[in-house]
């Protein structure tokens, strides 16, 4: 029996198949791209319009900041020993150990303290705003503020990304000292450094332009962890799969935007420098 | 149970709906749905599951968008309204939903004080406290009012949603399901504080329910809803007094005959 005559007929559909299939997702991708802008511009258009919400803003960063602020400590004392203890022997093969306080703070400083602290509150942080916001969504909550009279635009989302925008900056800095902290440790230690050296040493290679783009970045990664998880939040289809969904997305996205933004501010940094 | 008696002024429709249609993606859900609910008048809208039922209500106070037709709401076009002139009409209008949609990270007394902070700025704390008492009351659960909606039975979470409406003072009531997944004997008692709020704060109500006792112990007038539209309407009586295959089932399945 000759059965190469039908390998045509089988091929076609399903090449428009995957054809239709590439199509819708690029169609969903641009439409997901043009959602996202929308909701950020209504964001900056009713953020700062009155009414203001000033006591969920302050419930909000108490939210996202003292109840990070355990697991910002630990980890933040963890990276900055474990940096210096990782870094000390390749600076023990050049004899200059002593170099290790301006190490620490130049890594610190310009890169992971902004840095971690942003993955750490998109997993903590991000993930509870999406969940958040898709529970209310999937019981109806949000429906229930539209029609009572209240924006829940406004109370929901202005209120999370604000906060996210003022607190993550915040306890960047924090993180940032007390990496350095965690480092003084091994290098007191090791070295029997006092305090006050160590602390000459650490602040004496940061320029101005490395607190500013940290401070800058810190704000960006803030707004992006807020937005990000408000938005996967709000919009979450209906059902618990559509709240583990958000919760899901809001991380995954949140880090995905925060490596490509860290990238970018780097690269503008490096033209001041 | 005694229906209340308060009048109807079927010269003031404070609803008029005008072949409104409304699908989701390929599924027409409503075709051409024509409605009048008249000042003081409960009306009840019976209808089978996925028929369209709370899409008609959530179209009526906003939350859809209608995809043809008119819905006009306290003589306002809704469709023509902007966001801040439908926010203030909502006000106006109570809606209780389904599964009640409490806040679930405020007590009762936030969830109530909620509307009311954000819609009548400049009120004193205690203006807010009499107006929450005063709706607790109404419910009959003034002692739960520093409870959080997790503590509370599937009854009381539904008259707190109830109570939270009545703080605006509404003119309509929309009730989605309100009897649904309660046991018989808060089944009556919820259909009591529907007659009860109409009575006390003078409301007109669009009541959604698949339960006919609800049906018959709060509205004064039903309509049948099947295939996107309205197939009958009138008393209780009237409506099920028909041989029609598909209305006659709704009525026999039922406990009541």
């Amino acid at each position: 029996m000759d059965t190469t005559d039908t390998t045509p007929i089988v091929q076609e559909p399903a090449r428009r198949k995957r054809f239709a299939s590439f199509r819708k997702s690029l169609t969903d991708f641009f439409a997901s791209l043009y959602n996202i802008n929308s909701f950020i511009i209504r964001f900056f258009k009713e953020a700062f319009l009155p009414p203001y919400e000033f006591k969920e803003i302050i419930r909000q960063c108490y939210e996202t900041g003292v109840r990070s602020f355990t697991l910002i400590s630990l980890t933040g004392f963890i990276v900055g020993l474990i940096f210096t203890k990782q870094s000390r022997p390749s600076l023990a093969e050049f004899g200059a150990t002593s170099w290790l306080p301006s190490l620490v703070s130049i890594a610190i400083m310009r890169a992971l303290a902004p840095l971690v602290t942003a993955l750490i509150a998109a997993g903590k942080v991000g993930s509870s705003i999406g969940a958040e916001l898709g529970s209310m969504r999937v019981t109806e909550q949000i429906d229930a503020m539209e029609v009572s009279g209240t924006n829940p635009f406004k109370f929901l989302v202005c209120t999370r990304v604000i906060a996210t925008t003022l607190t993550i900056p915040i306890l960047a800095t924090y993180t940032g000292l007390i990496s350095i902290l965690g480092g003084f440790l091994n290098v007191y230690v090791n070295e029997g450094t006092s305090y006050r050296t160590y602390i000459g040493q650490v602040f004496d290679p940061l320029s101005f332009i490395d607190f500013t783009a940290a401070l800058i970045k810190s704000i960006v990664f803030g707004f992006t962890i807020g937005i990000v998880g408000c938005y996967q939040g709000y919009n979450s289809s209906s059902g618990t799969e559509g709240v583990g969904k958000a919760a899901n997305g809001a991380v995954v996205t949140a880090m995905f935007l925060i490596f490509i933004e860290e990238i970018t501010i780097v690269q503008i940094t490096s033209w001041f420098r | 149970m005694e229906k209340r008696k308060a009048p109807i002024d079927f010269s003031n429709a404070v609803i008029r709906v005008h072949g409104l249609k409304k699908a989701f993606g390929e599924y027409e859900v409503l075709r051409g749905v024509n409605l009048e609910l008249f000042q003081g008048e409960n009306l009840v809208v019976l209808g089978r599951s996925g028929t369209g039922k709370s899409v008609l209500i959530k179209v009526i106070s906003g939350l859809l968008k209608a995809d043809a037709g008119t819905v006009e709401v306290l003589g306002q076009d809704i469709d023509q309204l902007t966001n801040r002139q439908l926010q203030a009409l909502r006000i106006r209008i109570g809606f209780s939903f389904q599964n009640s949609a409490l806040y679930d990270s405020m007590t009762v007394r936030k969830n109530l004080e909620f509307p009311l902070v954000r819609n009548r700025r400049g009120l004193g704390r205690k203006e807010i406290d009499t107006a929450v008492e005063r709706v607790l009351d109404a419910v009959s659960l003034s002692h739960t009012i520093n409870q959080m909606p997790s503590e509370l039975s599937g009854g009381q979470r539904k008259r707190i949603g109830i109570a939270r409406t009545l703080i605006l003072n509404p003119e309509i009531m929309l009730y989605d399901e309100p009897t649904a997944g309660l046991d018989p004997i808060t089944c009556i008692e919820i259909n009591e504080l529907i007659n009860e709020v109409q009575e006390r704060y003078k409301t007109s109500s669009i009541i959604i329910t698949h339960d006919l006792t609800c049906a018959k112990q709060t509205g004064d007038r039903i309509a049948m809803l099947l295939d996107g539209k309205f197939q009958r309407e009138g008393s209780f009586e009237h409506v099920f007094d028909t041989d029609n295959a598909r209305i006659k089932p709704f009525f026999d399945y039922n406990f009541i005959k």
